[in-house]
């Protein structure tokens, strides 16, 4: 809880301190922070960047609130890396096979992307109720063998076809992609824009206005006030890594409808770390986590520019860790300020005296 | 009665050898310590003489550990002053101090496991007589006056509990300091350790060493102590002479004898069975030792059971079980005749179970939600505040709000965290909650702990109030004379099981004392029925503890 201030300081105090640092930088490395910070603003206006920026954090968006369900109960969901490339590459196996009429067929590739997702995550979960083990353990492992399944998946004895020296899915019939909203030679923005923001919605209002949310966010803050308010833990923890299974393997989808129509071996990869990121930085709350990613996006796209005017790209890269380190810090400052703020507040209600200690009558025992 | 200031001197005047004249070596007076929230220390006031060891006794939670943090320099006081040896002092640090001759020996050591005792003790202390022969020759002549036997160059790992605790006093005492603070030093030692422990202390008092020792085991405070301070709720209640008082004297003390205005009482009990436990047996994790065994155990429509016993007897486990918290491993629970053995806790509490958890910070609330969010908590399948699978946020705004003005919970609003508000309107927001939406049972765990007066005189009066609409109320608490004044039955819990039954009428804080600590059978406690009413227990009680001064 908290005010406007309270949300909003944070991350700008994070970003403030992050632009100082990497300006110290530069200046040590004898180049110019103004230069540095006008070329990469400038990227912006030239050629597809600005769309470019847009679609990324489309993907970063969608991987930032499967990584905010976690979160919100204290669940590390690590695997989402793992969850999204996988789901990303049944879901163009299924998408390239079947062909229904009305964009039905885009329905049942999401469909088969989220449960692949949901599917992957939920070894872990199920380790995690029933064994007790770690879901950062077991999720990072499952990591790890989604490469091995998926190379699998592709190779040519399976589901992919050879295509020069790359291997990939078949392409998507024309009715299973998703079509764009072209800017003509500034890009096409992709039509899973759309169904990242409902997703945004549907986070919020699940969190704030369902008794799922509440209960989930009771178990964040208070396994114990949880527990003993008559909410299931192992319930909670299975269906909550479930959701953001789901969730992260539709994180695939933008570039695999939209763009490329078939998983190969140049599928982006990284954006399940960069999700955990960006998460924090919007502080579990769908429109931070909107504004996070454009951020995170943006840095990505301007390494190009960075090197065009001959700045270490580098310098990105060290922007983006201090952000995220510092956005920790700051929202740790301001949280503490904000509570003893409201309890001096608290505290000044009272009437003098009624926070006194009951004054003891001995009762005799003196 | 008298006031919560000990009269300095009566307590000591008989018995105790040494002047009473003399600069006291610490005195502390009015001390007042407030934590966001509740008060841990108010108006404490205490004199320990020189050479002598000062017994400070209370509960867990009673603040002992806070007063002698501020006394050790490690928390500053908000109001009260410090004196030692005479001069007023105020600490920033431990450094201070122990530069006032004040040192502390903490409960659980602090030893580097690696290092030699020698060199355990000169760490951090090597400005004193630097780290050679000097400072060897100081530590063997502090060792043996700590009587600590053992080689120097050992390795402190490989010696035992009993010698490491010697250790930590050495390095106290290499430290100059004269008033040591014990903090539980008996807790980590088995009883032959403990003779050798006191008999250490004897010595060092008579070389004119002050100790402090926090205890709350009777038995030892007796039988080292020279005087005895005891605490209860943050104050200090008076000052008692070992050789005197009684140990259920002094556990009356700690525990109170204040009965809540118990004349008000009219019996609301009816003959409607609302919960029933029968069975009910709960075993530790990977042993058979039983937390609960065979629990049986009645509350009708109308009635308050208390559960009296001494903390750690299975109180929680009781409650945790009929809670569905914990899963029992025999037995039946049923509410109003329902069978709710099976069913988990929210089950539990949409059949009527209201649930006042004995750690409200731990159990009862999400500290940084608002007022109104903490409001939904165990009811977020009900109404107002819930409407199936969708939250009524409106509805629950609303009852906030209704349970703020019934229940007197000072807060500037319903938008407030719950963390800002003060224990006692803290528990008011969970009492006004657990009583909402129309329970059939309330589970009431130290309702009052921890909170003030005026807060605890108005959830007594609203527990009343809902039992004599027919509320059934199970009530643990771990003061007597909240139990002995609210319920209309008394079960005793001891080791796991209920060893027995008194009648709150009739009992005195001392038959339930006894019988707490599994040595007598109160039996029914209607033996003492016409010996006396509560009334005149408790100044019964006041009248023998003021005896034991004397």
């Amino acid at each position: 809880m908290g005010s406007i201030r309270a949300k909003l300081l944070p991350p700008a105090l994070a970003i403030a301190f992050a632009v100082l640092l990497c300006a110290v930088t530069l200046l040590f490395s004898g180049s110019s922070p103004l230069e540095a910070l006008g070329a990469m603003v400038g990227s912006l206006g030239r050629g597809t960047t600005a769309v470019d920026v847009v679609n990324t954090a489309t993907s970063y968006y969608i991987v930032a609130l499967a990584a905010a369900l976690g979160f919100q109960m204290n669940l590390l969901n690590i695997g989402i890396e793992g969850q999204y490339r996988l789901a990303a590459c049944v879901a163009a196996i299924v998408g390239g096979a079947v062909t229904l009429p009305f964009g039905l067929g885009v329905v049942v590739t999401m469909l088969a992307a989220a449960a692949t997702g949901a599917a992957w995550v939920g070894i872990a979960a199920l380790l995690k109720v029933y064994r007790g083990v770690s879901e950062v353990i077991s999720t990072i492992m499952l990591n790890a063998l989604s490469f091995g399944v998926i190379a699998y998946l592709i190779s040519s004895d399976m589901f992919g076809e050879l295509r020069g020296n790359n291997i990939g899915t078949p392409y998507l019939p024309e009715s299973n992609r998703v079509p764009g909203f072209s800017f003509g030679s500034s890009g096409t923005v992709f039509g899973m824009v759309l169904v990242a923001a409902a997703l945004g919605v549907g986070y919020w209002v699940l969190m704030n206005r369902t008794r799922f949310g509440f209960e989930l966010r009771a178990s964040g803050k208070s396994p114990t006030a949880a527990a003993a308010g008559g909410v299931n833990a192992k319930k909670m923890i299975l269906v909550t890594l479930l959701i953001s299974g789901a969730v992260a393997g539709l994180a695939g989808l933008p570039e695999l409808l939209g763009r490329d129509h078939t998983f190969s071996l140049n599928f982006p990869a990284g954006y399940g770390f960069t999700g955990l990121a960006v998460a924090l930085l919007g502080r579990n709350n769908p429109v931070g986590i909107a504004f996070g990613a454009l951020l995170w996006a943006f840095l990505d796209k301007s390494r190009l520019a960075l090197d065009n005017v001959g700045v270490p790209s580098e310098i990105v890269t060290i922007m983006q860790g201090s952000i995220v380190l510092s956005v920790v810090v700051a929202y740790e400052l301001v949280r503490r300020v904000e509570l003893r703020a409201e309890q001096r507040r608290v505290g000044g209600q009272n009437p003098p005296g009624s926070g006194e200690p009951r004054p003891v009558s001995a009762g005799g025992a003196v | 009665m008298t006031s919560p200031v000990p009269e300095e001197g009566t307590g000591r005047d008989a018995g105790v050898p040494s002047d009473t004249a003399a600069v006291p070596a610490v005195r502390l007076s009015g001390i007042t310590k407030r934590f966001p929230g509740v008060v841990a220390n108010a108006d404490v006031h205490l004199s320990v003489r020189a050479g002598e060891v000062h017994a400070l006794c209370g509960e867990n939670g009673a603040g002992k550990s806070t007063l002698m943090k501020i006394l050790y320099g490690m928390q500053q006081p908000d109001e009260g002053t410090i004196e030692v040896e005479g001069r007023a002092v105020v600490f920033r640090s431990p450094a201070d101090a122990i530069d006032a001759g004040v040192g502390m020996v903490h409960q659980h050591f602090m030893l580097a496991d690696n290092l030699t005792v020698l060199e355990n003790v000169l760490l951090g202390a090597e400005k004193l007589h630097g780290i050679g022969r000097r400072a060897r020759a100081k530590v063997a002549e502090l060792a043996r006056r700590a009587g600590l036997t053992v080689d120097l160059s050992l390795l402190v790992e490989e010696l035992g509990v009993a010698d490491r605790q010697r250790v930590e006093i050495l390095k106290v005492l290499y430290r100059g300091a004269r008033i040591v603070i014990l903090d539980e030093p008996t807790a980590v030692l088995v009883p032959q350790e403990v003779d050798e422990l006191f008999a250490t202390l004897r010595e060092m008092r008579a070389d004119g060493y002050t100790f402090l020792f926090i205890s709350h085991k009777l038995d030892e405070v007796r039988a080292i102590a020279d005087s005895v301070t005891v605490i209860r709720r943050g104050t200090t209640v008076g000052t008692a002479d070992p050789r005197t008082v009684t140990s259920r004297q002094l556990a009356e003390m700690m525990v109170g004898s204040e009965l809540p205005s118990p004349e008000t009482r009219v019996s609301s009990v009816t003959d409607v069975e609302v919960l029933r436990v029968e069975g009910l047996t709960l075993r530790s994790e990977g042993s058979e030792r039983p937390l609960l065994d065979s629990i049986d155990l009645t509350v009708r429509a109308g009635e308050i059971v208390g559960i009296a016993g001494v903390e750690g007897n299975g109180q929680v486990e009781l409650v945790e079980a009929v809670m569905g918290m914990r899963r029992a491993h025999a037995g039946t629970v049923r509410l109003s005749g329902v069978d709710l053995t099976t069913k988990g806790t929210m089950a539990r509490r949409e059949a009527g179970i209201g649930y006042v958890p004995e750690d409200r910070t731990r159990h009862g609330l999400l500290l940084d939600e608002p007022l109104w969010s903490n409001r939904i908590l165990g009811f977020q399948s009900r109404r107002p505040v819930s409407s199936g699978a969708w939250l009524s946020i409106e509805g629950a705004r609303s009852d906030t709000a209704r349970i703020v003005e019934q229940f007197d919970v000072r807060t500037p609003g319903i938008d407030v965290a719950a963390g800002a508000l003060s224990g006692g309107n803290q528990q008011k927001l969970i009492v006004g909650r657990e009583l909402s939406g129309d329970p059939v049972l309330l589970i009431a765990s130290h309702p009052t702990r921890g909170v003030d007066v005026g807060a605890q005189a108005g959830i007594w009066e609203h527990i009343k109030t809902a039992r004599a609409q027919g509320l059934a109320v199970l009530l643990v608490s771990a003061d007597l004379d909240e139990l002995i004044g609210l319920s209309d039955t008394i079960r005793v819990i001891y080791g796991g099981r209920l060893v027995a039954d008194a009648d709150p009428r009739s009992v005195t804080p001392e038959e339930l004392g006894a019988a707490m600590t599994g040595a007598a059978d109160v039996g029914s406690g209607r033996g003492a029925a016409d010996q006396s009413t509560p009334g005149t227990d408790d100044g019964e009680a006041g009248q023998s503890t003021r005896g034991g001064d004397r």
